[in-house]
């Protein structure tokens, strides 16, 4: 084993497995919790959809049935959507900027224990029949003391807790790895369209976030220490929650399609083998989506009785959302036809069913952003079949698209063509068959959320149609499935760069070694492996004794100074037990946030101990500050 | 079906269907164009030129421009059009309860004020502006064919107009999800021709129906004598609570309890004795009546037009 080997590998066994810090083996293993939940999640729907097939059905009541669509939103919403994009991109960001693990390694192992076990936290309060109950959006007072006994609707809040705490993580790690730690030489302008789309959701998650946990907390304490913030005898206010909880809310649906539109900016340009048409055009809409995306907040409220002027604001603000989208669409397509033969490989057809699916999901929400149409499609099926289209065809095709873009990378094996062009199909004819046929039930007055129709209404057919699409899709997933166990069986070694793509994670070893890349690259182009020579120029001097890495200024990525990254530890995964302990403990008693905080700064102050044999590690290379200079100059000389 | 989007049954909700199909149709026009550009990009011979699609990137999105400005502006003034104060409309003061409504007309006399529940029956061709407020948690007012729906706000008190253009029953549902029973949460919409209704609305002021025969004299006594009356108000009786709805009329109303069941006396007595199978997890409680008590009082209540 060489020195560089020797100081990324983690130790061997379980005790390896749970210490670890590196972005890969806790990107893959966080991507495949996602897929878990997601898997939990869709078959609470296909219940549902059972229920659903057939008018006055007695499958399941109403408190089952309830608590079905509550946990499937919740677990859809803040387990899989936006944990898997940030998942992908933990996993991804260090080898498309060229370095070799994200700023905060055991932050990184910390946010994902928590998250993992906040998730569990969910699906057994929902198996012990104490599940969740108030939808994923827990208006209030439905959710309040009075109306939601027991702990279900605490149990809500406590997730949303250890969620969007992870969530924060993930989201300073990729800002912070994105801006201070790319290759030299990769400018902000060189940066990939899915590290700026990582960047831009990441900021619109430090910004949302807080105020979706600002929500739960009032909820909580509502709850549990009889404040009043929603009650309205007492001077409370039911449209608070709402105010706070959409102002989250809506920036949250752009913080999961954001990071699908960077993976389609990877993927597309690959097939069509070109460069994206109109980079820094893209770039701008991303950020325009950002900041518009914080002003419409108002449009999932626009039958709550506000001023109608007011309304007006947020109609033009939803309406306007949809030119940066456009414009991004209108570039790919440009992409498309200005390129050479476009190659129809499976990656590919999950983003041209982005297209089909996704613009459709586009122009209901254009609809939906009219206060007048609202007034009529609000709260109907219309919107459930809006809001799959936009979040299945928006997210999560481009999301399969990537899978079967990056197995080859995290797994080192390539996924079947075959059986992904069964699982496309089975997913796209599966999805219109199951989501079309609700907007027509809209229409026809079908309430969301209900658990039940009388067959006097004339919705039966219609549920039926969709159930059968449900299971389409169900049975799309169980390919998918194989195909991956399959995969992975299979002998096939796949190459570094099988598609011919450009950028930097294409120029290491499938799958990548702990250290990612032997040499820090050197970057000179938007597109390095498509027109920089090989061996591409590289960064020398880093000691190989430590992890270190190379940290470069923001904007235009000179060489900065070389950090020292800490080392494999244990304590992250005890530090998420030991908060783990006191956020389920709190549920049950305010006191548990006093007496758990004991254990939870026990375990902070072992991951911050310093370790003898490290720092005698980290003398042994210290250079006195005139040296330092010295090879400052030398590496800019050589880089120049 | 009379709970359809796009088969109105007043002006306000045409305005509504007439803009829907608008952006429908433009919808329609623009999805069939970004996917022509699609396939054609897909399945080219030859790559078109860097100029030639820059050009058509800035022209698809100066187009988008107006076309999004077209749409707000439509739905603009198809809102103002909406919010237009109505002229000497009826009053009716509509408040939600999990999971029935209540409903009550005003009127300058508080003798006139007619209470009811579940059904809204109102004269055509004359506003009706409804105030909506709840008393537990937030539902939605949603008759589809006559209007776009209203949340029903604890602490709040919303407005909405309806207006019918002719006779008929307008089935309508609680639109936001207010627990248990959010399924079982309908409410009808009855027009009546001007003098239909005012014939109506004076018969809704007399009291109770006297009970015609021993059988319905039982019945009230059943009634006046168990716990019904802790809830329930039957004008004339002694019964006057007003925690669940108001059955001095109930025998005229399509529905019972808030739409679950076509009001027979059969589903009357089978309400009556356990509502929790009808409408599992509904406020009102089984009943431990004998059998002919039952009978009695479902022959009582189906007596009161």
């Amino acid at each position: 084993m060489s020195p560089l080997e020797q100081t990324w590998a983690d130790k061997p066994g379980i005790l390896g497995w749970l210490s670890t810090v590196d972005h890969k083996r806790i990107g893959l293993r966080f991507v495949v919790t996602t897929l878990v939940f997601f898997a939990l999640a869709g078959l609470l729907a296909a219940v549902m959809r059972l229920q659903l097939a057939r008018a006055d059905n007695h499958l399941v009541g109403p408190d089952l049935y309830n608590q079905l669509f509550s946990v499937h939103g919740t677990a859809m919403m803040f387990l899989f959507a936006v944990p898997v994009m940030e998942a992908v991109a933990l996993y991804l960001i260090p080898l498309m900027v060229g370095t070799r693990n994200v700023a905060f390694p055991r932050l990184n192992a910390y946010g994902y224990w928590l998250f993992l076990f906040g998730g569990v936290m969910l699906f057994v309060v929902f198996a012990l029949n104490i599940g969740p109950e108030a939808g994923w959006f827990n208006y209030v007072p439905l959710s309040g003391p009075e109306f939601s006994a027991g702990k279900r609707s605490d149990f809500w809040a406590q997730l949303i807790t250890f969620t969007e705490i992870s969530a924060l993580i993930g989201a300073i790690q990729i800002i912070t790895t994105a801006f201070k730690m790319r290759a030299p030489g990769m400018t902000l302008a060189r940066m990939p369209l899915f590290v700026w789309a990582m960047v831009v959701t990441s900021f619109m998650i430090v910004f949302a976030m807080p105020s979706v946990m600002l929500a739960s907390t009032f909820l909580i304490t509502d709850r549990l220490v009889s404040t009043q913030f929603y009650n309205p005898a007492e001077g409370g206010d039911v449209l608070l929650w709402q105010h706070l909880f959409w102002f989250f809310g809506h920036p949250e649906v752009y913080i999961i399609f954001v990071p699908a539109l960077g993976m389609i900016s990877e993927i597309l340009p690959t097939f069509a083998r070109r460069r994206v048409v109109g980079y820094v055009a893209m770039v701008v809409a991303l950020v325009t989506i950002a900041f518009l995306s914080f002003g419409l907040w108002v449009h999932h409220m626009f039958t709550t009785g506000l001023p109608p002027l007011g309304m007006s604001f947020f109609t033009a603000a939803s309406i306007m959302i949809a030119l940066p989208t456009g414009l991004q669409i209108f570039c790919w397509i440009a992409t498309l036809a200005t390129g050479k033969r476009v190659q129809f490989a499976a990656p590919l057809l999950f983003v041209i069913g982005f297209f089909f699916i996704f613009i459709i999901g586009g122009l209901t929400g254009v609809m939906l952003g009219a206060t007048t149409l609202d007034s009529q499609l609000h709260d109907s099926y219309f919107v459930v079949a809006h809001l799959h289209y936009v979040l299945i065809g928006g997210a999560v095709f481009p999301l399969f698209g990537g899978f079967y873009y990056w197995f080859p990378k995290l797994t080192g094996r390539m996924l079947s063509e075959r059986a992904g062009r069964w699982n496309f199909w089975l997913f796209f004819v599966g999805f219109n068959v199951a989501f079309f046929p609700m907007h027509i039930l809209g229409l026809q007055g079908m309430p969301r959320r209900v658990y039940t129709y009388s067959a006097a209404s004339g919705w039966e057919n219609l549920n039926l149609l969709s159930t059968l699409g449900a299971f389409t899709i169900a049975v799309s997933m169980l390919v998918f499935l194989v195909n991956v166990v399959m995969s992975l069986r299979r002998a096939g070694r796949a190459p570094h760069n099988p598609w011919n793509a450009a950028t930097l994670e294409w120029a290491t070893s499938s799958p990548p070694p702990a250290y990612n890349f032997a040499t820090i690259p050197v970057v000179n182009s938007r597109t390095p492996l498509w027109e920089q020579k090989f061996p591409m120029a590289e960064v020398t001097g880093l000691p190989d004794i430590l992890p270190t890495v190379l940290v470069t200024r923001l904007h235009d990525a000179e060489p900065d100074h070389v950090a020292i990254l800490p080392t494999p530890s244990l304590w992250p995964f005890l530090a998420a037990i030991a908060t783990t302990v006191m956020f389920v403990g709190s549920v049950f008693t305010p006191w548990a946030v006093v007496w758990g905080a004991v254990p939870v700064g026990i375990t902070l102050i072992g991951w911050f101990w310093p370790d003898k044999e490290e720092a005698a590690r980290m003398l042994s290379i210290e250079v006195k500050p005139s040296e330092g200079e010295a090879r400052v100059v030398a590496l800019r000389e050589a880089l120049s | 079906m009379n709970h359809q989007v796009l088969a109105p049954a007043g002006p306000l909700s045409s305005e509504i269907a007439q803009l829907f199909w608008v952006f429908v149709a433009v919808a329609a026009v623009v999805y069939l164009l970004v996917i022509g550009f699609l396939v054609a990009a897909l399945r080219r011979r030859n790559e078109a030129s860097m100029r030639t699609a820059l050009r058509t990137v800035s022209v698809a999105v100066a187009i988008t421009s107006v076309i999004l400005l077209g749409l707000g502006l439509s739905d603009f003034f198809a809102g103002r059009a909406l919010a237009a104060t109505p002229h000497d409309p009826l009053r009716v003061r509509v408040t939600a309860h999990q999971w029935w409504w209540e409903i009550e007309y005003s009127d300058a006399q508080p003798a006139r004020r007619v209470r009811t529940a579940n059904e809204l029956r109102i004269p055509t061709q004359r506003p009706i502006e409804l105030e909506l407020t709840a008393d537990d948690v937030i539902h939605s007012f949603w008759v589809p064919s006559l209007q776009g729906k209203k949340d029903l706000l604890p602490g709040y008190t919303t407005r909405l107009d309806l207006i019918a253009s002719r006779a008929g029953v307008y089935e309508g549902q609680c639109a936001e999800f207010c627990g248990f029973q959010h399924a079982h949460m309908s409410i009808d919409v009855i027009a009546l021709e001007p003098q239909a209704f005012t014939a109506w609305y004076d018969a809704q002021l007399s009291a109770a129906a006297e009970p015609q025969n021993p059988v319905a004299a039982h019945g009230r006594d059943v009634f006046l004598g168990s716990t019904c009356v802790m809830c329930h108000n039957i004008q004339g009786t002694d019964a006057s609570a007003v925690a669940g709805p108001d059955l001095t009329h109930i025998a005229s109303r399509r529905r019972l309890a808030a739409g679950t069941v076509p009001n027979n006396p059969a589903n009357l007595a089978a309400w009556i004795r356990d509502p929790q199978a009808l409408k599992p997890g509904t406020h009102m409680p089984a009943t431990q009546l004998a059998g002919d008590d039952l009978a009695a009082l479902a022959a009582y209540l189906s007596e009161l037009r």
